[in-house]
C-alpha cells in the first residue's frame, strides 16, 4: 500500500462530508426521522437532473438550488400525504421518494445526451477522483470537493451551535416547544433543507449511499454512548471522521488481502461506520449489550459475595465462639452455587474480608462489619415488610434477602425510622447495630 | 395491622383446580423496571372482578402477562387448573381500544368475526354461519345496525362495543377486559354493564381493569387491588375499604418501590435457604 | 353480498374513469412524442405492443404485469402492518448478497452471472438485514427508524464495496450487476418471466389461503396470540413473501423501485375501499396495471427506462386515487365536509326560524326579515343567502316579499326535529355533564343512536317540564320516541 497526498485528500473530503452529515443526523435520530435522510437523498435525484437539464453543466450552484427545492418539496409532500391520506408515515415516505427517484431516473436518461451523468455516480459518488479536480486557493491546489463539503460542514456547524437550545427542545418535545414559542415547524423545514443541501454537497464527492450512512449511523452510535446532546454531537463527528479514515484505509488494503484490487471508498466508509456501530452496540459502557451482560454478571457475583458474608455472619451468630471455620463445600451447599462461590471466596480473601483457617473460612473483623451491615438490612426489611406493610405471613425472608443487597446506610436509617428502631426482627432475632 | 391475603371468593372456598384463574409468584419486568412483583392470586368463578390501581400500577400488564402477551420473569398461571396454553379456548380478551389502528380497512362485522377465527381454523374463509354468529354477538351489545360500518366511522364507545362483541363471539368462560370503560359514552357504559351482568348470570367470569373507583362497589362483586404488588383481593364488601385504597393509591410505598426498582436489576441467582 | 354489490356500484364510475384514463394516456403519450408520425404506424405500434405480437415485448409486458400483481397483493399486508419502509431496508440489504454470490460464482465456475445463486444470495442477505433490524430494536434503545436506516445504509455500503471489488476483478464480467440496482426490464428473458409468474402464483395463493390469518396479524396481533395463532410465524411468512417478491423483482425494476411496487399500489387501493378483501384485489390490479402500462409505454418509446416508467404509472394511479378515491379520496372527504357544513347551516337557519316562530306565534305574519335573522347568529351575508336559497329550493321555507322568510308546513316539521334534538342534547349535557364529558357523538343524526331510550325519555320529561307550553303546543303531534327511530340502519355517511 502506498499512501500518497491523494489518499490524504480523499480522507479529508470524506471526513468533511461525513462530519457535515453526522451533525444533522443526530437530530434525525433523536426526532425518529432517520428514514427521512434516506428518503431525501433518494428524492433529490430529479432536482439534480432538472438543474442539469436547464444549465447543461455540473455546476454546484444550480444543483444546490434544485436540491434544496426538491428537499423542501419532498418534506411537504410526505407531510401532506401523511396528513391527508391516513396512510402511516412510512408508507407516505415510500410513495414520495420512490416516485421522485423514478422521475429522476427518467430525467437523467433524457439528460444523459447532454451531460456526463449516470445514476451510479449519484449512488457511489467518485470520491477517488475528487483530488484531481482542484482549484487554486491561497496559492494552494485544493480539491473543489473539499471546499464544498468544508463549507457545508461550516453551515451545519453554525446551525447546530446557533440553534442548539431550540433544536434540543424541539427534538425532545415539539408540543412543549410550540407552547414556549419556538416554532418547531420552521426548524423542521430548516433541518430538512440542510439535509437536502448536505446531500447534494456530498453527492458529487462521496455519493448518496455514504450520505445516508453518515446521516444515520454516527448519530445512532453516539446516542448509545451518551445521554448528553452536546457530547452526542461531538462523538458523532468523531465517529464520522474515524469512519472516513478507516474506510479509505480498508478500501485500499483489505481487498488486496484476498487477491482483489482496491474497492469503492464510499461503500467501505459506510461499512466501517456500521462496524463502529456494532462495536458501540456491543461495548458501549452504559447501553452496550455486552457491557450490560458483564455488569449483570458482576452484580451477580457481588450478590454471591454478600451472601457468603451474610452466611458466615449468621453462622458465627448461632455457633459457639470457638466453633470451627466453615469449609467451602458447606458454603457452596448453603448458597446452592459452586463456581461463583469459589470465585468470590478468592476475591473476599484478597480484599481481606475472610480468612482461611484449618481448611475452612471465618470472617475477619472488617468482614464481620460488612456481614453485620447486610444482616441488619435484611432484618430491618423483614420488620418493615411485616410490621409496616403487613406481609407477615408471606415469605418476608425471601424478599428481605432480595433487597438487602441494595440497602445502603441511608436506606437502613430510613427503614429503621419507619419501623420504629426495633431491636428484634419478626422472627425474634436480634437486629445488629 | 397485619392481615391475611385472601385467596378465595366469598361464597365457596375454591380450590386451585376449580378456580378460573390462579396466579403464583408472578413477577414481570419491562426493561428491568418491575411492573408486577410477586403476585399470588386466586379468583372465584362466576363473578365480576375489578382490577383496580393507580396509573402505572401494572393492571394491564397483569392481564397481558396472564395471557402470555408479556414475558413473565417468574411465576405460574393456571386457568381452571390447567396451563393457559391448553385452556386458551376458555379465555376471551378485550384489549384496550387504543391498541389497534381503527383506520384499518375492515367493518364491525369483520372484527367480530375475528373472535371466531380459531374456531374456523386454518385456511377456511368466514362463511355465512360465522357471519350470523358474529351478527348475534353484535346484537348483544346493541350494535347490529352498525355491522357493515367501517370501524373508523364508529364512535369510541361503539368501537369498544365491537371489541366486546368480538370477545363474546369466542364464547369463552373467562373474560379479560382491559379498560373497557375508558373514554366511552354513557350509553356504552350502561351497555357494557348490562352485558357483564348477563355474562355473570350464565356463570361466566369477567376480570375487568377498571379506573373509576366510584363505580367499583355498584358494578363488581370482587376486587383486586394492585400497585406493583398485590395489595389485597377479595369480595368488594370486605376488601374495598379506605385503608386498602390508601395502601393502593399512596403513601408508605417509597421504600418498597425503591427496593423493587433495585431488585429488578439483579440477575437470577439461586438464593440461599435460611 | 349486498356489500360487494354496493362496492362495485359505488366504484363503477371510478373504475371506468381509470380504464379510460389509461387508454387515453397510453394512446396519447407516444403520439405527443412521435409528433408527426402517421397515425397508422402509431396504431400499429400500439397494437404490436399491447396485443403481444412482438415476442420480446410479450415477455416483458407479461413479466412486469405479473410482478406488479404479486407486489400489489403482498404489499397490501406490508402497508397495513405499517412496515412499508422495512421493504426499503431489505431491498437495499440484498446488494451484498448479490455481489458476494457473483464473486463466489466467478471464482468457482468462472461465470458469475447465474440468476439462481444471485437470487439466493440476495434473499439470504435480506433475511440477515431483517434480523439485524430486529436485533437493534430489541437490544438497544434506538427506535425503529434508526434501526431501519442503519441496516439499510451499512448493508448497502457493504454491497457497494463488494461490487467495487467485483467490477475490478480480472475474471468475470460484472457489467450487468448494476441492473440489480436500477433494473433492466427491457432485457427480461422468458425464464425471468417464468420465475416472476411462479412468484406471483405463490403470492396470490398465500394471500388467499392466509387471508384471514394475515389480516388478523395486521389488525391486532396481540389478540391473535391470545387465540393461539402462531403470530410470529405468520409474521415471518408475510415478510418471507415480501422478500421473495423483492429479490425476484430486483432485476426487473431494480432494488429501489421494487419498493415502490410494494408500497404504492397498496397505498392507492386504500383510497377506494373500506374492505380488506377489496383492497387486496384492487392493490393487485393497480400493481398489474402499472406493470402492464409502464412496460408497454417504455416499449413504445425508446430512451425511457421501463422500471421508472412502471413506478411513475403506479404513482399516477396513486395521485388519481388520492384525489378521486371513493372511500378516502380527498374529493370525497371534501364533499363530505361541504355537505356537513351545509347541513349545519341548514339546521341553524331552521332553528332560528323555529325559535322565532315560538316567540311570534301568530299565524298571519309573513315571517321574519332576513336582516333580523342575520343578527341572531354570526351569519355572513353570502352564507345566509345561500342557505335561504337552498332551503327555499327544498320547499322547507317560504320567501315572501320585503325579504321576509318563514317556515313552510314541511319545514316546520323538519325544524321541530332539529330543535328537539338540539334541546335534548343540551339538556343531556347539562344534566349528565359528569357522566360523559364531551365524549358523546354530537353529530349523530338521532340522539337514539347514542343514548338509550330510557335516558331519552327522562330527558324528554325534563325538557317538557321546562318548556311545557311551547313544545306541547306544537302544531304537529310527533312521537318523541320515534316508532322506527333507531331501527333504521344507517348505511351511508
Amino acid at each position: 500500500m502506498e499512501w500518497t497526498f491523494i489518499d490524504t485528500w480523499i480522507v479529508l473530503v470524506g471526513a468533511l462530508s461525513a462530519a457535515a452529515c453526522a451533525l444533522l443526523g443526530n437530530y434525525l435520530v433523536l426526532r425518529r426521522m432517520s428514514m427521512m435522510g434516506d428518503a431525501i437523498s433518494h428524492a433529490v435525484l430529479p432536482g439534480l437532473a432538472i438543474a442539469f437539464l436547464i444549465t447543461g453543466s455540473r455546476d454546484s450552484l444550480p444543483m444546490l438550488v434544485g436540491a434544496i427545492i426538491v428537499g423542501v418539496v419532498t418534506t411537504f409532500m410526505i407531510q401532506g400525504i401523511d396528513r391527508l391520506s391516513g396512510l402511516d408515515r412510512g408508507a407516505s415516505m415510500g410513495v414520495v421518494f420512490t416516485t421522485l427517484f423514478a422521475i429522476g431516473l427518467i430525467l437523467i436518461r433524457q439528460a444523459a445526451d447532454h451531460v456526463d451523468l449516470d445514476p451510479s455516480c449519484v449512488l457511489y459518488g467518485a470520491i477517488e477522483l475528487t483530488p484531481l479536480d482542484t482549484v487554486e486557493l491561497f496559492g494552494q491546489e485544493i480539491p473543489q470537493a473539499a471546499i464544498t463539503s468544508g463549507l457545508m460542514l461550516m453551515v451545519n456547524l453554525a446551525f447546530v451551535i446557533v440553534f442548539f437550545k431550540e433544536l434540543k427542545i424541539t427534538s425532545f418535545d415539539p408540543a412543549l416547544a410550540t407552547t414556549m414559542g419556538f416554532n418547531a415547524n420552521v426548524l423542521h423545514y430548516i433541518l430538512m433543507t440542510l439535509v437536502a443541501a448536505t446531500t447534494i454537497a456530498a453527492f458529487e464527492s462521496v455519493g448518496s449511499i455514504l450520505v445516508i450512512a453518515m446521516l444515520i449511523v454516527p448519530g445512532a452510535a453516539a446516542h448509545l454512548m451518551t445521554d448528553r446532546l452536546g457530547w452526542m454531537l461531538i462523538i458523532s463527528v468523531v465517529f464520522s471522521v474515524l469512519s472516513a479514515f478507516l474506510g479509505h484505509l480498508s478500501a485500499i488494503t483489505i481487498p488486496t488481502w484476498f487477491g482483489f484490487q482496491d474497492t469503492s471508498t464510499a461503500g467501505m466508509m459506510a461499512l466501517i461506520a456500521g462496524l463502529l456501530f456494532v462495536v458501540v452496540f456491543l461495548f458501549s459502557p452504559r447501553y452496550g449489550v455486552f457491557s450490560r451482560m458483564v455488569n449483570q454478571f458482576l452484580l451477580g457475583l457481588r450478590i454471591v459475595g454478600d451472601d457468603i458474608l451474610g452466611f458466615l455472619y449468621r453462622y458465627h451468630e448461632l455457633a459457639p465462639a470457638n466453633a470451627a471455620p466453615v469449609p467451602v463445600p458447606e458454603i457452596q451447599n448453603a448458597l446452592q452455587t459452586d463456581i461463583p462461590v469459589k470465585v468470590m471466596i478468592w476475591n473476599l480473601r484478597r480484599t481481606g474480608l475472610i480468612l482461611r483457617q484449618n481448611g475452612g473460612y471465618t470472617l475477619t473483623p472488617s468482614g464481620k462489619k460488612a456481614g453485620k451491615g447486610l444482616i441488619r438490612s435484611h432484618r430491618l426489611w423483614e420488620s418493615y415488610l411485616c410490621n409496616v406493610m403487613g406481609y407477615c405471613n408471606t415469605d418476608v425472608h425471601r424478599h428481605a434477602h432480595q433487597f438487602e443487597h441494595f440497602t445502603d446506610t441511608k436506606l437502613q436509617e430510613e427503614l429503621s425510622q419507619v419501623t420504629g428502631n426495633p431491636d428484634y426482627d419478626p422472627h425474634n432475632r436480634k437486629i445488629p447495630m | 395491622m397485619a392481615h391475611t391475603r385472601k385467596t378465595a371468593g366469598s361464597k365457596k372456598n375454591y380450590t386451585q383446580a376449580q378456580a378460573p384463574l390462579c396466579v403464583k409468584d408472578l413477577t414481570v419486568a419491562y426493561h428491568r423496571k418491575p411492573v408486577l412483583w410477586d403476585i399470588d392470586l386466586t379468583l372465584p368463578e362466576g363473578q365480576l372482578i375489578a382490577v383496580v390501581g393507580p396509573n402505572g400500577a401494572g393492571k394491564s400488564t397483569f392481564i397481558k402477562s396472564v395471557l402470555g402477551l408479556v414475558p413473565r420473569a417468574s411465576g405460574a398461571i393456571s386457568i381452571y387448573g390447567k396451563s393457559y396454553e391448553s385452556q386458551r379456548h376458555l379465555v376471551g380478551y378485550v384489549p384496550q381500544r387504543e391498541s389497534v389502528d381503527w383506520d384499518f380497512p375492515v367493518n364491525a362485522l369483520d372484527v367480530v368475526a375475528m373472535g371466531l377465527y380459531r374456531q374456523i381454523g386454518w385456511f377456511r374463509p368466514v362463511n355465512k354461519n360465522h357471519r350470523k354468529k358474529a351478527l348475534d354477538s353484535l346484537e348483544k351489545v346493541g350494535m347490529a345496525n352498525y355491522a357493515y360500518r367501517q370501524i373508523s366511522q364508529l364512535s369510541g364507545g361503539q368501537q369498544q362495543r365491537v371489541f366486546l362483541a368480538r370477545a363474546l363471539a369466542q364464547d369463552a368462560r373467562l373474560y379479560f377486559m382491559d379498560e373497557p370503560f375508558a373514554g366511552v359514552d354513557a350509553a356504552t357504559e350502561r351497555a357494557i354493564i348490562s352485558l357483564l351482568k348477563e355474562l355473570k348470570s350464565v356463570g361466566k367470569t369477567c376480570v375487568v381493569v377498571h379506573h373509576d373507583l366510584q363505580t367499583v362497589p355498584t358494578y363488581f362483586d370482587h376486587v383486586v387491588l394492585l400497585n406493583m404488588r398485590l395489595v389485597d383481593a377479595g369480595p368488594v364488601e370486605t376488601v374495598f375499604n379506605e385503608e386498602n385504597l390508601k395502601k393502593t393509591y399512596g403513601g408508605r410505598l417509597t421504600l418498597l418501590t425503591h427496593a423493587l426498582n433495585e431488585y429488578a436489576k439483579t440477575p437470577q441467582f439461586p438464593s440461599n435457604t435460611d | 353480498m349486498r356489500n360487494r354489490a354496493k362496492f362495485i356500484h359505488r366504484n363503477l364510475l371510478s373504475i371506468l374513469i381509470i380504464v379510460a384514463t389509461v387508454l387515453i394516456g397510453t394512446s396519447f403519450s407516444p403520439a405527443v412524442s412521435a409528433g408527426n408520425l402517421a397515425t397508422d404506424s402509431l396504431r400499429s405500434d400500439l397494437v404490436r405492443v399491447f396485443m403481444f405480437q412482438d415476442y420480446n415485448t410479450r415477455v416483458v409486458v407479461t413479466g412486469t404485469t405479473l410482478l406488479g400483481l404479486a407486489a400489489g397483493l403482498i404489499g397490501t399486508f406490508l402497508v397495513l402492518r405499517k412496515r412499508a419502509l422495512l421493504s426499503d431496508t431489505l431491498s437495499h440489504a440484498t446488494l451484498p448478497g448479490i455481489a458476494l454470490a457473483f464473486i463466489l460464482m466467478t471464482l468457482v465456475s468462472g461465470d458469475g452471472k447465474q440468476l439462481l445463486p444471485l437470487i439466493i444470495g440476495a434473499a439470504i442477505f435480506s433475511v440477515l438485514g431483517t434480523l439485524s433490524v430486529l436485533a437493534i430494536q430489541r437490544f438497544s434503545r434506538l427506535k425503529d427508524d434508526a434501526a431501519l436506516g442503519i441496516v439499510l445504509s451499512v448493508y448497502f455500503g457493504l454491497g457497494v464495496a463488494l461490487m467495487g471489488m467485483a467490477t475490478r476483478m480480472d475474471a468475470g464480467n460484472a457489467a450487468g450487476l448494476s441492473s440489480f440496482i436500477y433494473g433492466k426490464t427491457a432485457s427480461m428473458l422468458f425464464s425471468d418471466a417464468l420465475l416472476i409468474a411462479g412468484t406471483a402464483l405463490v403470492a396470490a395463493i398465500a394471500c388467499i389461503l392466509f387471508f384471514k390469518e394475515f389480516s388478523m396479524v395486521c389488525f391486532d396481533a396481540d389478540y391473535g396470540m391470545t387465540q393461539g395463532w402462531p403470530v410470529a410465524r405468520l409474521d415471518f411468512l408475510m415478510m418471507a413473501l415480501v422478500i421473495l417478491v423483492t429479490v425476484i423483482g430486483l432485476q426487473a425494476v431494480g432494488l429501489i423501485l421494487v419498493v415502490a411496487l410494494l408500497i404504492i399500489p397498496a397505498a392507492s387501493a386504500r383510497f377506494w375501499t373500506f374492505r380488506l378483501r377489496n383492497m387486496l384485489w384492487l392493490s393487485g390490479a393497480f400493481g398489474a396495471l402499472s406493470g402492464f402500462v409502464g412496460s408497454g409505454v417504455s416499449a413504445l418509446m425508446a430512451n425511457l427506462p421501463a422500471g421508472a416508467v412502471i413506478v411513475l404509472t403506479a404513482s399516477l394511479f396513486f395521485i388519481f386515487s388520492m384525489v378521486f378515491g371513493s372511500a378516502r379520496g380527498l374529493l370525497h372527504i371534501g364533499m363530505d365536509r361541504l355537505r356537513l357544513g351545509r347541513k349545519i347551516m341548514d339546521e341553524n337557519l331552521l332553528r332560528d326560524l323555529f325559535e322565532w316562530s315560538e316567540t311570534n306565534p301568530n299565524e298571519g305574519t309573513p315571517g321574519i326579515e332576513i336582516s333580523a335573522l342575520k343578527h341572531r347568529r354570526s351569519w355572513t351575508q353570502s352564507a345566509l343567502k345561500k342557505t335561504i336559497r337552498r332551503l327555499h329550493r327544498q320547499k322547507t321555507i317560504n320567501v315572501y316579499s320585503e325579504n321576509r322568510v318563514n317556515l313552510s308546513k314541511s319545514g316546520r316539521l323538519a325544524a321541530f326535529e332539529v330543535v328537539r334534538r338540539h334541546r335534548l342534547w343540551e339538556t343531556y349535557l347539562i344534566t349528565h355533564a359528569d357522566v360523559a364529558p364531551g365524549i358523546v357523538d354530537l353529530s349523530a343524526d338521532r340522539i337514539e343512536h347514542v343514548l338509550e331510550p330510557e335516558l331519552i325519555r327522562q330527558l324528554e320529561e325534563k325538557l317538557e317540564a321546562e318548556t311545557k307550553e311551547k313544545l306541547l303546543s306544537s302544531p304537529h303531534t310527533i312521537s318523541f320516541t320515534g316508532a322506527d327511530g333507531h331501527r333504521t340502519p344507517k348505511m351511508t355517511r
